[in-house]
């Protein structure tokens, strides 16, 4: 193989073409196209727009930073970037251990696992936009409303839920916690399989509970995966858009305006393509040094 | 897992009372938290599905509502059209998955089998995107697609605007590309050898011994482009070709609440029933994707 290869560099095109190398190209082809037009490309150009005025309409300009000046001084971004880390945070608190939880109760079970695991799932697999239309209907904010009966039952509430400034943004995790549950745990079951149960002999042994065999043999076994889904859960909250957007569009009084709907604003209100790259750019290098120190926070984790 | 093979909990541990009764408590409380969260909601929807919008509205927790409203269905089906809707979504998920498989497998196939000098550059540059998140290109994603560089044409309010740009995943072409490393090389002289062509290569050898990855890549495409929103929302103004979740919304706005439980109804039913027929292949695949993941 090597030889193949030292020689082919000094020969003719002819022996390239015959040696396939004109195939390598059309195989390549596909790819090479759909990232330059896809990905490599609109990667450059959002760089380049940054430093642009563009609206789409009149010929862009080169206006150097002030598109970043104008988003970082705008009286919004502050909110936004605050409710979108309160919006991770949350998910982080409830959403996070739901399915690590239930992964590990499910993997008890032999023979109805499958049953919880299928439940479980079933969120997932309604169409999310049906599903955030469906709860905003239960948030109705009357005594009325589905999830105000069922706690009137036990004398609490009503809750104006979406419309509280205090509330909106626990409802909308909420939600999303219930969509995103049963599709991860199934992520952490597969890993759970992998577990070397002799450990939990040796752990009983030494006379380990339930709770710290838990703590102190299955969970470590699984960090790798447990660590991943935290970055991509993270990852994915800083870019929470739908269910805000149709939750609530932002309100009530901008208690659930986050980054991306800021961009969202920007580009497709406002038409200011410039400033919404710029803020797409600056969320982007916020997202590119989280996981570079995640990923050395979690590695010095792992050595010690 | 197989019986013989012990979980946590131990046989010891089972005979002691605290576990011997707390176990099925905490078993049977769980099981009800599923119940509720998994299946309330459809049962909620399918009451209101055939209820008046009186009912809906002022007693949505009553058991038995004052009267069926069975034309719901067929009123959503036809008035609102949710057929139409569930059918551009199934039409953009497959055509997503016949791009993203397309552009995956012939890729990598160039970057692990035929392995040309420039191959660790493409490498190298599919790789660098896996960790730039897909924010920072949805706005020139967006000014891509109005006007295509250099060919001028608009892919706005065409199926191609969601299609192609789902191709684009450097997390597909590199796990391709994985599983294409660990098919043994011997095979592959072994076709070479027997005069097979790089064409043939590909389609007689490389994916039929792919078909589990081909399988993942699949389905976790179809999950992303059921779940996406934003994107179809941007690029498919036309209401005509709008998959359900981009729909539902809009006519949100201008149905009456009976139709609308009903429409969303249906929006859930149809892939409730896929995804119960097919539940063992579907969560085993999902699993699967998860252990590539890490």
């Amino acid at each position: 193989m090597f030889q193949q290869r030292t020689q082919k560099s000094g020969r003719s095109v002819a022996t390239w073409y015959r040696s396939g190398g004109l195939s390598s190209i059309f195989f390549a082809l596909p790819l090479v196209l759909i990232f330059l037009y896809f990905s490599w490309g609109p990667i450059v150009r959002g760089l380049v727009l940054s430093f642009q005025k563009n609206n789409l309409v009149l010929p862009a300009e080169w206006v150097g930073w002030s598109n970043f000046s104008y988003v970082l001084t705008d009286p919004q971004l502050p909110q936004a970037a605050l409710n979108t880390l309160y919006f991770a945070f949350l998910a982080l608190i409830f959403g996070f251990p739901v399915p690590l939880f239930l992964a590990v109760f499910i993997s008890e079970l032999r023979k109805t696992g499958w049953l919880y695991n299928v439940l479980s799932y079933l969120p997932a697999v309604v169409p999310p936009v049906a599903a955030i239309l469906l709860w905003t209907f239960f948030y109705d904010p009357s005594g009325a409303g589905v999830f105000n009966s069922i706690l009137g039952w036990f004398g609490i509430g009503p809750f104006a839920w979406l419309n509280s400034q205090t509330l909106a943004m626990p409802a909308i995790v909420l939600e999303a916690t219930w969509a995103g549950a049963g599709a991860t745990s199934i992520i952490y079951l597969a890993a759970l399989t992998g577990v070397r149960t002799e450990l939990y002999e040796a752990a009983e042994l030494d006379g380990a509970g339930i709770w710290s065999r838990v703590w102190h043999v299955t969970l470590p076994q699984i960090r790798g995966i447990i660590l991943i889904m935290m970055l991509l859960q993270l990852i994915g909250t800083f870019q929470v858009f739908t269910e805000p957007f149709l939750f609530t569009g932002g309100g009530p009084n901008n208690a659930t305006m986050t980054v991306l709907l800021l961009i969202y604003r920007y580009a497709f209100v406002n038409g200011d393509f410039g400033a919404a790259t710029a803020l797409s750019v600056l969320l982007a290098g916020v997202l590119c040094a989280l996981s570079v120190v995640y990923h050395f926070v979690t590695r010095r984790w792992s050595t010690t | 897992m197989s019986m013989s093979e012990r979980g946590i909990i131990s046989t010891a541990d089972r005979q002691r009372g605290l576990i011997r009764y707390g176990l099925p408590a905490i078993q049977v409380l769980i099981f009800v938290a599923v119940v509720i969260a998994g299946v309330g909601p459809l049962l909620w929807l399918l009451k209101s599905g055939v209820s008046t919008s009186q009912d809906i509205l002022s007693g949505p927790m009553q058991m038995w509502p004052s009267g069926i409203q069975l034309k719901n269905i067929p009123d959503a089906w036809n008035r609102v059209q949710i057929g139409a809707y569930l059918g551009n979504t199934a039409f953009i998920a497959i055509g997503s998955m016949i791009s993203t498989l397309f552009v995956c497998t012939t890729g990598a196939f160039v970057l692990s089998i035929l392995r040309p000098k420039w191959g660790p550059i493409v490498t190298g540059a599919v790789l660098a995107t896996l960790f730039l998140p897909g924010v920072i290109s949805l706005v020139p994603l967006y000014m891509t697609v109005l006007k295509m560089p250099l060919l001028g044409i608009s892919l706005q309010n065409t199926f191609w605007a969601v299609w192609l740009p789902s191709a684009a995943g450097a997390f597909n072409v590199l796990v391709m590309k994985r599983y294409f490393d660990s098919i043994p090389r011997e095979l592959i002289e072994a076709a070479r050898i027997d005069g097979a062509s790089n064409l043939r290569l590909f389609t007689a050898l490389i994916l039929p011994l792919s078909k589990p990855i081909v399988g993942v890549v699949a389905l976790l495409t179809v999950i992303g482009s059921w779940k996406d929103y934003l994107w179809p929302l941007l690029v498919l103004p036309d209401p005509r070709l709008q998959p359900i979740s981009v729909a539902l919304p809009r006519v949100q706005k201008t149905t009456e609440i009976s139709l609308q439980m009903s429409a969303l109804f249906l929006a859930v039913l149809i892939p409730v029933v896929l995804f119960l027929v097919f539940q063992k292949q579907f969560l085993r695949g999902v699993g699967m994707a998860g252990g590539i993941k890490e």
